[in-house]
């Protein structure tokens, strides 16, 4: 919906995103330094790293494209 | 048969230690799951700017692009019962849980998008009972206006319930401290910005649900070699039973784990439970309407029809994957629910088929990603209450307070009405979900409200859209004897369990399968009183019914557009790649 002055729920989900990005990317970055006492299973695919860079750049992308004063 | 036997959970599964909660949270998921509660209230607070009118708290400004409206549209419907239920149940009685994602969705999606969204969208109505009050007449508005609110509060405190359950098993959080928490968290934001409100943070949710959930699937599916090694595995541990195919083991009640028919399934799932919920129930027909022109309302549900039959990627599979991967040969690793409370009760911690979801959470996700999968549940919860909670709110004020005891209030009156309902919605909700806590089987308890209320409101709708015979007291009359039929079929089974061989037409049905059948008759008996009762009573000439009935009602024509712009072609391509599914695993 698009009313003057208010913010898409993209961008939102996009800030959201990329704090989470951030944070499950330092997670696994941390765990390929210090790996747990008891890894999950499959731990050497290193999902968090993975997942982390994917949600970085999603939230990224949609932070951007949808950030206040430019029309989505 | 091969026997079945439950193993104790083995600690080795999972990474932490031997306590009776499955997961524990790293600081990095508690802070994810913070920022999460603080994105929702946010949101609840930025837009009470822009709820002012009764249309904005309503009904969103009814500004909402097809695509909002229609990822909102399916959050709404994904709740603790969606994602937990039938991941359990996947688990429980295999791929033919997915029924509840295609047929017992697909084709009723599509059916409202392209048949039925004109005379909601069209009549400009507020809400179902709304139509039932143009169409027919205010006593089958207030029947349905009653019975919905009374369902819709059950419902939302047991998503509530269910939430809390999980929260605790899981997690080890108090179970009432869990409630009010997330209970509060809803009643703020949408006591603040209405359905506006639910509707931005649904599609947040719908986001962080996929991303929080799906890769339990991809990482599962790698361990178990993917598709066929997982059906290989499965076979391995069950080789007299069949888990894996859709359709070739419905020829009877006794060839498939759920006890269910294809009849059951085709008529009852498919053509009754499925067309009431997805095509009556105002929780989801409310954020198609609010969709800003009729094109956006029509794509809305098949954008939702879209991504609904991707749903069993993240829910279906995962219950899969845990036969695959927690079961060994002849042994489930995982107990019904009755089992695992009566072994805690004699201190042995077994874990119930609902819980799978979270144990394949435990079993794959490191810190992190631990957050974002709980958050993923949590948003489930969330979204699903919402849902219930803005659409009470609606029927409530408009079809209740407004039609019976204030008629000619201001606007703002009736927002402030609405925003006190949403506290007393919610408070109602917290009340139910306590009884909740003392019920033994809530998703019968579930298919059990939407065979009283909805089959027959189906039957009721429809052929107020497309008899223009019908008339008022068909409406009502109709509508009231299908409903009570349901309750009679339900007391009867109860008296006298044998009964179930005439409801069911089998006396090896379970109860899945007599509710299916349940819905069957009361859509049928709400239909044949419905037809009795407008034949001998006087019709509504046709100048009355423009807008709300099929032949009265002029649709604007979509032929000036391209193909790809039509919402008839992308119904024919939902529906499409729902066939070729059902071949792919039948």
């Amino acid at each position: 919906m698009h009313r003057p002055g208010m913010l898409s729920i993209w961008f939102f989900i996009g800030v959201l995103l990329l704090a989470y990005g951030v944070l499950i990317l330092g997670a696994g970055i941390y765990e390929l330094s210090s790996p747990p006492e008891h890894p999950v299973v499959l731990f050497e695919l290193h999902a968090g790293i993975w997942w982390g860079i994917l949600l970085l750049a999603i939230g990224a992308v949609y932070t951007v494209r949808f950030r206040p004063g430019r029309n989505g | 048969m091969q026997a079945i036997t439950f193993l104790p959970p083995t600690p080795a599964l999972f990474f932490q230690d031997t306590s009776s909660r499955l997961l524990r949270l790293s600081p990095v998921d508690l802070v994810i799951i913070i920022l999460y509660f603080i994105a929702v209230l946010s949101i609840g607070f930025y837009l009470k700017k822009y709820t002012k009118t009764g249309e904005d708290f309503f009904l969103a400004g009814r500004e909402m692009t097809a695509w909002v409206a229609g990822l909102s549209f399916l959050a709404a419907n994904l709740g603790s019962l969606e994602l937990m239920g039938w991941a359990g149940n996947a688990y429980q009685y295999g791929i033919l849980a997915a029924h509840w994602y295609w047929v017992g969705a697909i084709p009723a999606m599509v059916f409202l998008a392209i048949v039925m969204i004109p005379f909601y969208y069209i009549s400009k109505t507020h809400s179902v009972p709304g139509y039932l009050k143009l169409r027919f007449g205010e006593p089958a508005r207030a029947l349905s206006a009653v019975s919905f609110g009374l369902m819709t509060v059950l419902m939302s405190g047991i998503n509530m319930y269910a939430m809390a359950v999980v929260l605790k098993v899981v997690l080890g959080w108090d179970i009432y401290f869990s409630i009010w928490v997330s209970s509060i968290t809803v009643a703020l934001y949408v006591v603040l910005g209405g359905l506006l409100s639910a509707i931005f943070n649904e599609v947040l949710q719908f986001v962080l649900i996929w991303l929080g959930a799906l890769l339990i699937s991809i990482i599962g599916l790698i361990e178990a070699g993917g598709w066929s090694g997982m059906v290989a595995r499965i076979h391995t541990n069950f080789p007299t039973q069949d888990f894996t195919h859709l359709w070739s083991t419905l020829g009877s009640f006794q060839d498939n784990p759920m006890g269910i028919n294809w009849v059951g399934i085709v008529f009852g799932l498919g053509a009754v439970i499925s067309m009431g919920y997805w095509t009556t129930d105002f929780l989801v027909v409310q954020r198609v309407i609010s969709a800003k022109d009729l094109r956006s309302a029509k794509l809305a549900p098949l954008i939702g029809a879209a991504f609904k039959m991707c749903v069993p990627f993240i829910v279906i599979l995962p219950g899969l994957l845990g036969l695959a991967m927690l079961d060994t040969p002849g042994h489930h690793f995982l107990v019904a629910g009755d089992v695992a409370t009566e072994a805690l009760a004699h201190g042995q911690v077994l874990h119930s088929y609902d819980e799978v979801l979270p144990i394949m959470l435990a079993r794959y996700c490191g810190p992190g990603l631990m957050g974002l999968g709980i958050t993923a549940l949590i948003a489930g919860f969330m979204s699903g209450m919402a849902g219930n909670v803005s659409a009470f709110a609606t029927v409530w004020t408009y079809d209740i307070y407004r039609a019976m005891f204030r008629k000619n209030a201001s606007d703002a009156h009736y927002v402030t009405m609405g925003r006190w309902c949403t506290i007393g919605g919610v408070l109602v909700s917290i009340g139910t979900a306590y009884l909740a806590l003392h019920s033994h089987s809530i998703m019968d308890y579930v298919q059990e409200l939407f065979s009283f209320f909805i089959a027959p409101l189906f039957g009721t709708v429809l052929l107020g859209m497309l008899w223009k015979r019908a008339t008022g007291p068909g409406g009502f009359w109709g509508l009231l004897a299908g409903t009570l039929s349901a309750i009679g079929m339900w007391a009867w089974v109860k008296n006298v369990p044998s009964a179930v061989q005439y409801i069911a037409l089998s006396a090896d049905a379970k109860p899945m399968a007599e509710n299916m059948f349940r819905a069957l008759w009361s859509a049928m008996t709400c239909v044949l009183v419905t037809v009795v009762v407008s034949l001998l009573t006087k019709p509504k000439p046709d100048s009355e019914l423009v807008g709300l009935v099929y032949g009265c009602t002029e649709i604007p024509s979509e032929g000036h557009l391209p193909l790809w712009q039509r919402p008839i072609f992308w119904a024919g391509v939902v529906m499409g790649v729902f066939v070729i599914l059902q071949i792919i695993f039948w």
